[in-house]
């Protein structure tokens, strides 16, 4: 089999099966999920030989949509190191993911739809990693937002499960809407219907418009980015990934934590040649995943439900990379951290499951404790996910994070301060996560009887904890990313790797002595428990301002277009109409009828006319 | 000579005429429309791509003297448009619920519709394209007066005046354009009329654009002339609202592009601003309406008069990727909404009821009826791997084209996607998901006769999503150089 074929295979086999489920095994609970595992295993089995041989070029597929000269969109797969490495990132994570979900959705309704949703998102996600083009990336883009919403609402009779997928459908559309104009833009300014593009191969030399005109590349690589705000939950854009935890738990770990947002950042090292060559739009990106970072880590320190402290905790990760990308150094520093955090932050959102499950559904960390003895798997792949997500020497998350870190000292110092200070809250809010989930007393009754999961859940952890520990070796780092581009440690004084070690320790102690043996949360901050009323104001504006829009819009149609306008129109006709009356014809057959009378009369009319 | 299309009018006529005589209704209009759909697959895959122009022609001379002929041909958005004329037809004539009052006359009146847009879609000659569409149009009302719901001899009123209205300003403008020939080449073929455009022997006056503009425009629901079609919808049975939305409201851009492209060419430049003031009306302003709406059929309707803008915007861009993502978008939006009012007519004959007020929760009874409305909705919002979605790209990057001017427009295009995902989500939402009243506890799902009617329009709108360049080349043939 050549290298093409395997491409296309990888890219088109869960397809296959999620159509399968839904026209030929329908509610077969076995069948739905061996189906999809199998197609996600031969994913794996081809991700892993493209990488392992190398495959870089671009496979033609057919052209989408052609005009010859003016336009063609080709339907194309391009490997090259960047894609080779996110292909292995995907197609492992996702059938570790598949196999813990039999476990974990065991139980549940909707059991197939639910297997068929996952292949859909992997085949979606699997389109924008090879997406050989923007608007090739951007039809997978949309993609795996719908499979996202299908999964966000798999409890669709829940009005908060419906009410989150429709939101991060919503969301996601307006950062497109950037996404769109920028494809456009830069369709236009490479030259349009004469010879205009958006393949990724002609993005990395930037037309010499671009270079004349620097604001246009700021503009256009700004609109882009817009997709990645929507896509990897960046402020102002974030408050769909909260509550995107309604969905199943696998699904908050391989779409919302380690695969799918983790595309806004694939974008960006997609486009890196052109957004590193633009200052202006870099420093927006920057700062615009340094406030992230900042921000969620903030809020991720006064949430209480479990999943919730993960879901701010991945905004705020997210902002790393999103700043690791704006600060042009290389592609490779926000994809090494991308690559570490897939690993543990998918770990740490199934070990969240193993723990919801074990607690019978009860997501609220104040109802649980004591659970390290009653779930030791659980409770040891947990740590190594925290700590690798806290950065602790040793483990994966502190070599990519310290390399951000490191690099936003030596191009952006005010960057650097604000990242370093969310540094210093991620070991905090896990670490009081760590002790009130498994330390302390049990709260609840279901804390007191709380088991251990089954090996279909707890395997799947065990083979993602090796991950969170080694994937930031530096053998890992120089298989996956020295291709990509450098990622040479930058020159800093001898303090800031100080200082690096001295807030995680900060934060993990100050956690530790104010979270040991409490009952309650001996920090109550309303502000920060209402995720700064962002969520608040933004359904101000939907309802008051977008919905009195759309009242007075619908007002204006009602009472004055078609109540004056049309109405006064009609008044006219229906003087006519008096005269039909008196013919008795006043119905509606009557008047179809004078349609044909009328185009008679008209025939008979250009008779006349020579 | 061709006669497949001439049989394409006449088999729906001949079925009226068997089911007058007294022909079991149903399974003569089922009959005649299944095999119009046959020979319209043949038609669309038997076109010379490589010759291009006008085949299948055929001719009858009815007034030589005035340069007047039936004349029957087809290009490639000819037979894109009887494609789609085609499977809403069946789909719509299939998905008819059992009919207690004069159900003759109820197939007939079908019948007569289709009938109506095959011949104005298939006419080469303006008068006769203007005709059909009349034929077309006269038992649309009747169907909406007679079978409609709610107020219907209002909204049945309401449309028949609008739509009479627009017509007639239509068939001014007509004459007109006739009797600014010079007569001794005086006709009414498009052939004719475009070579005399084409050579520069002919330059009709641009106020006859304008009338023209409105008169196709009030058909289509351009704004402002639209308010007939949402209510219009609403009250229409099912089968008569997926064929007028579907099929017969496109007459209006398909003579727009016929008439109006070829011949008006500077006329379309020197009034591009209004038209575009008047798309962004459309796309913003109606989009807005759309969003509070509180009832799922007129959340429907106002959402087809929403879509017109962006054909009308891909019209405006006036070169070949615009022009051509308006002509998917046709045969895109005909097949989404026609399944979109299927299944709200499921909806209905199964709750009573619309209003959102009183729905939620449904996939829970009726799931396949929920999955076929997702299919439909995301069609409609335009998601990738639906045709819809390759009509709106092409609308875009044709619009982009067109210049500086366009700058305004098409950001108001791309952020009508996000409008009309707000409005169709939230349908689904209400409709579907969330808790469910007790008293829908006994629910059926969909027949598989509904069942199949709607994937005969959604798998179309699937294989050209997911391959448009299928409609592109046939639909480019009709593309004025």
């Amino acid at each position: 089999m050549n290298l093409s074929t395997i491409a296309w295979i990888t890219l088109f086999v869960p397809l296959v099966a999620a159509a399968l489920i839904l026209f030929v095994t329908r509610a077969s609970k076995p069948l739905a999920a061996g189906l999809v595992i199998l197609s996600a295993l031969i994913t794996t089995i081809g991700g892993w030989t493209l990488f392992a041989k190398s495959a870089d070029g671009i496979y033609h597929g057919f052209n989408w949509v052609d005009f010859g000269h003016a336009l063609s969109i080709p339907f194309d797969l391009a490997l090259d190191p960047l894609s080779r490495t996110m292909l292995v990132v995907v197609t492992t994570i996702s059938p570790v993911v598949f196999i813990y979900s039999i476990g974990y959705m065991k139980e549940e309704v909707g059991f197939a739809r639910f297997f068929a949703g996952l292949a859909l998102f992997l085949f979606s996600m699997l389109g924008i990693v090879l997406a050989n083009n923007l608007v090739m990336m951007f039809i997978f883009w949309e993609l795996v937002g719908v499979s996202s919403y299908i999964l966000i609402g798999h409890y669709y009779q829940k009005a908060s499960a419906a009410d989150a997928a429709k939101q991060a459908f919503l969301v996601n559309r307006i950062g497109d809407f950037g996404f769109m104009l920028g494809i456009l833009l830069f369709w236009i300014a490479t030259g349009g219907p004469e010879g205009g593009t958006f393949t990724f191969a002609a993005i990395n030399h930037p037309a010499p418009i671009f270079v004349q005109n620097p604001a246009l590349l700021a503009v256009a690589v700004v609109l882009i980015f817009c997709g990645t705000v929507g896509k990897s939950a960046q402020f102002p854009l974030h408050v769909w990934l909260p509550n995107s935890m309604e969905g199943p738990t696998p699904v908050s770990s391989l779409l919302h934590a380690a695969t799918m947002v983790a595309a806004g950042v694939y974008l960006l090292a997609r486009i890196f040649p052109i957004l590193s060559s633009s200052p202006e739009a870099s420093e927006i990106v920057a700062w615009t995943g340094a406030i992230t970072a900042l921000g969620a880590g903030i809020l991720a320190t006064q949430q209480d439900d479990i999943k919730g402290i993960l879901a701010y905790s991945t905004i705020s990760q997210l902002g790393y990379m999103v700043t690791g990308a704006g600060l042009a150094v290389s592609a490779a520093l926000p994809m090494f951290h991308l690559f570490t955090h897939a690993f543990f932050k998918c770990l740490l959102f199934l070990t969240a499951g193993s723990v919801i499950l074990g607690m019978h559904h009860e997501q609220n960390i104040w109802k649980m404790g004591g659970l390290k003895g009653k779930m030791p798997i659980t409770f040891l792949t947990y740590c190594c996910g925290m700590l690798a997500l806290s950065g602790c020497p040793f483990f994966s998350g502190h070599y990519s994070k310290d390399l951000i870190m490191a690099c936003s000292w030596e191009h952006h110092r005010g960057i650097f301060w604000v990242v370093v200070i969310a540094a210093g809250l991620t070991p905090f809010y896990m670490m009081r996560q760590a002790m009130v989930v498994f330390f302390g007393k049990p709260r609840s009754e279901h804390s007191e009887h709380a088991h251990e999961s089954p090996l279909v859940m707890t395997i799947p952890l065990i083979l993602l904890a090796i991950p969170a520990v080694v994937a930031g070796y530096p053998f890992f780092e120089h298989t996956f990313f020295h291709e990509i581009g450098t990622l040479s440690e930058p020159e800093v004084p001898a303090y800031v790797p100080q200082v690096f070690l001295g807030v995680f320790l900060a934060g993990l102690a100050l956690a530790f002595f104010l979270y040991r043996n409490v009952e309650k949360d001996p920090i109550r901050i309303p502000f920060l428990e209402n995720r700064f009323y962002i969520d608040d104001l933004y359904f101000w504006i939907v309802r008051v301002i977008q919905g009195g829009f759309a009242k007075l819009c619908s007002f204006t149609d009602r009472w004055f277009i078609d109540g004056i306008l049309v109405r006064g129109s009609a008044t006219l006709v229906w003087t006519v109409g008096f005269a039909l009356r008196f013919l008795q014809l006043g119905n509606i057959q009557a008047y179809a009828l004078f349609f044909g009378i009328g185009v008679v009369g008209l025939i008979y009319m250009l008779l006349h006319v020579r | 000579m061709s006669l497949l299309l001439i049989l394409l009018i006449v088999l729906p006529l001949a079925a009226s005429v068997l089911i007058m005589l007294g022909a079991a209704p149903r399974v003569m209009a089922l009959s005649a429309a299944f095999l119009n759909l046959l020979i319209s697959v043949a038609l669309f895959a038997r076109y010379d791509l490589t010759a291009g122009g006008w085949q299948f022609l055929s001719e009858w001379k009815i007034l030589p003297k005035l340069g007047i002929n039936m004349t029957l041909g087809a290009d490639g958005l000819t037979l894109t448009m009887l494609l789609l004329a085609s499977l809403v037809t069946l789909s719509a004539i299939w998905i008819a619920p059992k009919i207690d009052k004069r159900e003759g006359v109820y197939y007939v009146c079908l019948l007569f519709i289709s009938a109506g847009v095959i011949g104005a879609f298939a006419s080469l000659d303006v008068l006769f394209l203007y005709s059909f569409h009349e034929l077309a149009l006269i038992p649309t009302f009747i169907m909406i007066g007679v079978w409609g719901s709610g107020d219907r001899q209002a909204a049945a009123w309401k449309a028949t005046i609008y739509l009479g209205l627009g017509s007639f300003i239509l068939l001014i403008g007509l004459l007109a354009l006739y009797l600014s020939i010079p007569a001794v080449s005086r006709t009414m073929d498009l052939r004719q009329l475009d070579q005399m455009a084409a050579a520069g022997t002919f330059h009709p006056s641009s106020l006859i654009y304008l009338i023209l503009l409105v008169g196709f425009g009030s058909l289509v629901s351009l704004f402002p002339f639209h308010s007939w079609a949402p209510p219009a919808y609403a009250c229409a049975p099912a089968p008569t609202a997926m064929m007028h939305a579907g099929v017969l409201k496109k007459f209006g851009l398909y003579g727009l592009i016929r008439i109006a492209l070829p011949l008006f060419p500077e006329a379309m430049h020197q009034f591009n601003g209004l038209l575009l003031l008047l798309v962004i009306g459309n796309i913003l302003y109606i989009g807005y309406v759309t969003v509070a709406q509180k009832r799922l059929d007129w959340t429907i309707g106002y959402s087809s008069v929403m879509h017109m803008g962006y054909i009308f915007l891909g019209l405006a861009s006036l070169n070949i990727i615009g022009v051509n993502g308006a002509m998917i978008l046709m045969f895109a939006h005909g097949l989404s909404v026609a399944a979109a009012f299927a299944l709200c007519g499921e909806i209905r004959r199964r709750t009573g009821t619309l209003d959102y007020s009183e729905l939620g929760g449904l996939a829970k009874v009726t799931p396949v009826l929920g999955l076929l409305f997702g299919f439909a909705a995301m069609a409609s919002v335009g998601l990738p791997g639906f045709a819809n979605f390759a009509g709106e790209i092409l609308v875009f990057f044709g619009a982009t084209a067109y210049g500086p001017a366009m700058i305004l427009p098409v950001i108001v295009g791309v952020w009508g996607v996000v409008i009309s995902a707000i409005y169709m989500l939230r349908a689904y939402r209400s409709t579907f998901w969330g808790p469910m009243m007790a008293r829908w506890d006994s629910l059926t799902d969909i027949t598989p006769t509904a069942l199949w009617s709607v994937i005969l329009l959604l798998v179309p709108l699937m294989i050209v999503g997911f391959y448009p360049q299928l409609l592109v080349k046939m639909v480019t043939t009709a593309i004025p150089r």
